[in-house]
């Protein structure tokens, strides 16, 4: 990839980062840059700290009390956690997939124009058609089209998580955030939301946290390997899967623990 | 323990815990089937739409039926937003082990503890005497016009007394919205507040609304904190400012069960007035209920 010329630039990086909830660090001292539309998965056992990496990117461990850091996070060069920056502008750029599908009990149509209205967008036509543009774009439309109005909780799974991606989709942010968002779906649904996270990174920087070994190979250009809040190691998916530096990488990715 | 003996627990633990809750169901038919048998009777248009007459042994109760429903009203239009609010704040914005918040739910479930008659003491004493006149003091009023006995304080004073039923409720109402929801709120770049009002709230308003429930069918029934702060013996007329007096229901039906000349006569009568209040308890529930599965039903998102 270095001897690309044109090589992705970091959209977002951590530099030291250390997080702690109270006084327990969750994670130590990470650097690590997340390449522009590129897909960066974060592999490791539980509790390594992927999750809590992935939450700091769109600053969701605010909410959670007794959570500090230290070091940076840049977003475009960007001090995330500068004065000046305002986290809802922030999570409007930084957009966030969560684990479990999380439909609000409102209409499809709702939920996808959920984020454009408390964004300020009140115009029906540009609403219907950003809601549209989302839905498309998340392989969605063709199965909801004729019931934008029903409850969003009709959809099955596998529809519910691509909803929710599509509604993060709809504000349009720089970066979408993934944690785990195929892991409570059976393997068709899961086999097109990967097919949609390749789709999807033509436009858009992609970190995903993964517990599936395969998926991580599958959708990543590149992967990061945490083992108990550490940054072990990060490369090219390709590298990290059949040639890593690192014996504790070797041992994760063979499954000798983990 | 022998099977033997285990089935026998069984048994006995399954036929103590059914007993309990048949005596439940057993009081409540008793109590209806009495009142439904000797005051149905009773309840004729003529009882329902005119005052008491000859000494309260003959007429209606209409002023009674109209005071406790501007009451009860009045009472709810003051307790929901208080209540919802302060619940709000305990479960959204007070921060964790907040000592502030920690004080507020012991003044709640205290409040809830105090007896009723106490409130109706507090009530005469807090509004009447002191914001009342105070408020005729300020206004310039020669003569009482606040600080007497009135319908405003009688439904404040119910609205304190139902007060933590409705913080309870709400709070309960809060929590039952998935912490999901927020999050994926917040994650779009919704505000605290946008969430609390698109998110949090609707999802919580089939509790809230239960909550009213709740706090009506209480403040429906009490008499005790009216006694002092507004309920009349006696008056044909109808309530017509925040500081009129007001006839009730329940007050009425403890008026004719103490106070009447002749025992035999008022009895009809009596045994209709409680129906009515039964019914008029039972009617506001139901719109609540209605309420309460419609929004409910909303909030899902099925049409």
């Amino acid at each position: 990839m270095s001897l690309n010329p044109n090589a992705p630039r970091p959209k977002m990086e951590a530099r030291e980062l250390t997080l702690r909830y109270g006084t327990k660090a969750a994670i130590q001292k990470v650097s690590l840059a997340i390449l522009d539309r590129r897909v960066t998965a974060l592999i490791g056992p539980s509790g390594c700290g992927k999750s809590t990496f992935l939450r700091a990117l769109n600053r969701m461990n605010d909410l959670i009390p007794g959570a500090n850091h230290t070091g940076t996070i840049l977003l475009d060069d960007m001090d995330i956690h500068d004065r000046s920056v305002d986290v809802v502008d922030l999570r409007r750029r930084v957009g966030m997939v969560f684990q479990k599908s999380n439909p609000f009990p409102k209409s499809i149509f709702e939920n996808v124009a959920y984020g454009l209205r408390v964004g300020g967008m009140k115009d029906k036509a540009a609403l219907e058609q950003r809601v549209e543009k989302s839905l498309r774009g998340a392989a969605l439309w063709d199965e909801v089209k004729d019931r934008l109005h029903e409850s969003a909780l009709g959809l099955s799974g596998g529809q519910q998580q691509r909803l929710c991606i599509a509604r993060a989709m709809a504000v349009e942010p720089q970066v979408l955030l993934m944690d785990e968002p195929a892991s409570a779906l059976d393997p068709i649904a899961t086999a097109k939301i990967e097919e949609l996270i390749h789709e999807l990174k033509a436009t858009y920087t992609i970190a995903i946290v993964t517990h599936n070994m395969q998926q991580a190979a599958r959708v990543s250009d590149r992967t990061a390997f945490f083992y108990m809040g550490e940054l072990v190691e990060c490369g090219a998916t390709e590298q990290i899967f059949t040639n890593p530096r690192e014996k504790r990488t070797e041992d994760y990715v063979t499954g000798k623990f983990g | 323990m022998t099977p033997g003996t285990r089935r026998a627990v069984g048994f006995a633990l399954t036929s103590l815990t059914g007993l309990a809750a048949f005596i439940i169901i057993a009081m409540l038919a008793i109590i209806l089937f009495n009142v439904v048998e000797n005051g149905a009777g009773g309840v004729t248009w003529t009882f329902l739409s005119q005052p008491p007459s000859d000494g309260m042994m003959g007429g209606g109760i209409f002023p009674a039926i109209f005071g406790t429903a501007a009451l009860t009203l009045l009472m709810t239009v003051a307790v929901m937003p208080v209540g919802v609010l302060t619940a709000v704040y305990l479960h959204e914005y007070a921060p964790p082990h907040s000592l502030f918040a920690r004080i507020v739910r012991v003044a709640v479930v205290n409040l809830a503890g105090v007896p009723s008659i106490v409130f109706g003491l507090f009530g005469l004493g807090f509004f009447i005497l002191f914001v009342g006149q105070g408020m005729d003091r300020a206004l310039g009023h020669e003569e009482m016009y606040w600080a007497q006995p009135g319908i405003l304080w009688a439904s404040l004073t119910l609205a304190v007394l139902t007060l933590p039923v409705v913080i309870v409720s709400t709070e309960e109402a809060l929590r039952a919205v998935p912490m999901d929801h927020r999050t994926a709120s917040l994650a779009l770049g919704a505000t605290q507040s946008q969430t609390l009002g698109r998110v949090v709230l609707p999802g919580a308003l089939p509790g809230i609304l239960t909550g009213a429930v709740l706090a009506i069918s209480r403040g429906a029934g009490e008499v005790a904190p009216i006694l002092f702060t507004g309920a009349a013996y006696f008056l044909p007329d109808l309530p017509s400012h925040l500081n009129s007096q007001f006839m009730h229901l329940g007050y009425h039906t403890y008026v004719m069960a103490t106070q009447s000349p002749d025992v035999e006569a008022t009895r009809p009568l009596l045994y209709s007035t409680v129906l009515v209040l039964l019914l008029l308890t039972f009617a506001l529930n139901l719109v609540a209920v209605i309420i309460r599965t419609r929004t409910r039903r909303k909030a899902a998102g099925a049409h």
